[in-house]
């Protein structure tokens, strides 16, 4: 347990070290993500409202599908962040040094997809602040919402990484593999997507008691990618 | 620098420093279902450099990556320092405990080739001091230690590669085409450290087409043609202390 603690350690911190010298989520990623919520804003129009009887102002449709927009854009962010993280080991055979390391499989795993982990949450903090800023959202501030906020998106993208991180070691050995991941990831990130965007409306607008049962879905879905990634990494990079 | 090998022999194979350290019998390894080795048998004794020379797509390569534990044998038997290459288990214990320079360096183009160095020293648990030794050894401490790999030469990069292997101290080493993009200084410097690792008590197998250059300090050359060894003669040694047949 202290090894594959220590090799994810390892793993996580060449990654982050790598993001740091190199600046790829920084300059292509963080923009990426931010350019796709923009481009939202344009396919829907702010003068859109929702008819409310009850609402002094009614609200906009664009900022009431923001946790949807929000999500949309980290899940498409995320793409080129697992694509990077599993490019740089493509390159050279820097696959096959962490194999004749004999660095934990697991360690591996759980190093990379952490280090995913930290770069889309810096995404995620950058889009939230860009869609509260475009789409001219205004929620009543709570220290509930904003627990149930952070910990909605903590839940869903390390579910994310996961079974990114995952679906890329999947396809790391075909030659076809940066097409593959995108049409892998996408469909068994649907429910993510879905709970994100569900338990994020319950942040912004709704009953923050709606919103858990949501994270805890996420949550399980979270685990659920962990536990496959701990369990098959081995497996994945013996066949490679 | 000191050249000893880090990694003890396996305690199944304690009695292994007079024996042979690689056994490959009837091995069939199937790449994509093309047999890159069909039914070679090979056997490396301790303290041997052999040579493997073929021409290209003879699978000199797979031979390599098979004994550093990297590939899964089709059919056949094969043990690596008394590691069983049939099992997963084995073939993840022959990784730690050889040391693999292929055709790729293994290193990170965004990372210093200070910081490729000591992450690769630390995933391979070699010492502090063994590191900063290989680095200065190998031309790659003070000014180029700070430039990031993707600026760095073919040459260089070999060399970076090289201080990492050194670094790891491996009881085997596996090189392919080794002194491919080192200049000449780069070269001697190579075949130097190729005979003071075997006369610490290294094993070393080098595929190369180097003719020449490097028979000097073989023990032995073995042919490998489509996918078996198809010749396997005992050669006179350049080197002192050599099996001479």
């Amino acid at each position: 347990m202290f090894e594959l603690l220590r090799d994810a350690r390892m793993v996580l911190g060449k990654d982050l070290l790598i993001e740091r010298s190199s600046r790829v989520v920084t300059a292509q990623v963080v923009p990426f993500a931010v350019m796709i919520l923009i481009l939202f804003g344009f396919g829907i129009s702010p003068d859109l409202r929702i008819l409310d009887s009850t609402a002094t102002v009614a609200p906009s449709v664009l900022s009431r599908v923001t946790p949807g927009l929000l999500f949309l854009a980290v899940l498409f962010a995320s793409l080129l962040a697992i694509g990077r993280s599993f490019g740089v080991e493509a390159n050279d055979g820097t696959l096959d040094g962490l194999r004749m390391a004999g660095l934990d499989p697991a360690g591996i795993f759980l190093g990379k997809a952490g280090a995913v982990v930290v770069q889309l949450l810096g995404v995620s903090a950058v889009v939230t602040s860009g869609a509260f800023l475009f789409f001219s959202v205004r929620i009543e501030w709570s220290v509930a919402r904003a627990v149930l906020g952070v910990t909605t998106a903590g839940a869903a993208i390390t579910a994310i990484a996961a079974a990114g991180t995952l679906y890329s070691a999947l396809a790391a050995g075909q030659r076809e593999r940066e097409s593959l991941v995108p049409l892998l990831v996408i469909p068994v990130l649907a429910p993510v997507l879905l709970g994100a965007s569900q338990a994020t409306e319950a942040a912004l607008f709704g009953a923050v008691a709606d919103g858990w049962p949501w994270v805890a879905a996420l949550a399980a879905f979270a685990a659920l990618y962990v536990g496959a990634g701990i369990l098959s990494f081995e497996t994945l990079l013996e066949d490679m | 620098m000191t050249l000893d090998s880090r990694d003890p022999a396996p305690s199944a194979a304690g009695d292994l420093q007079d024996k042979e350290l690689v056994q490959l019998q009837g091995v069939v390894c199937l790449m994509g279902g093309f047999p890159a080795l069909a039914g070679l048998d090979l056997t490396v004794g301790s303290g041997e450099i052999v040579g493997l020379r073929g021409a290209n797509g003879a699978g000199k390569t797979t031979v390599l990556r098979l004994c550093a534990g990297l590939v899964t044998l089709s059919r056949g038997s094969g043990s690596v320092l008394g590691h069983d290459l049939g099992t997963r288990a084995g073939r993840r214990s022959t990784r730690k405990a050889v040391g693999l320079l292929g055709h790729d360096t293994s290193l990170y183009d965004d990372l210093t080739v200070e910081q490729n160095v000591r992450f690769w020293a630390r995933a391979n648990r070699a010492a502090e001091p063994d590191v900063l030794a290989a680095m200065d050894h190998l031309g790659v401490a003070g000014r180029v230690a700070t430039v990031k790999v993707a600026g760095l030469s073919a040459g260089q990069r070999r060399r970076t590669a090289l201080a990492i292997l050194v670094a790891r101290r491996p009881r085997l080493w596996l090189l392919d085409e080794p002194h491919a993009g080192l200049d000449h200084d780069g070269r001697n410097l190579l075949d130097q450290l190729l005979m003071d690792a075997a006369a610490a008590g290294a094993t070393i197998m080098v595929a190369t087409h180097d003719v020449g250059r490097i028979d000097d300090i073989l023990t032995r050359t073995v042919i490998v043609h489509g996918g078996t060894v198809h010749e396997h003669p005992i050669r006179p040694i350049g080197r002192p202390g050599g099996t001479d047949v």
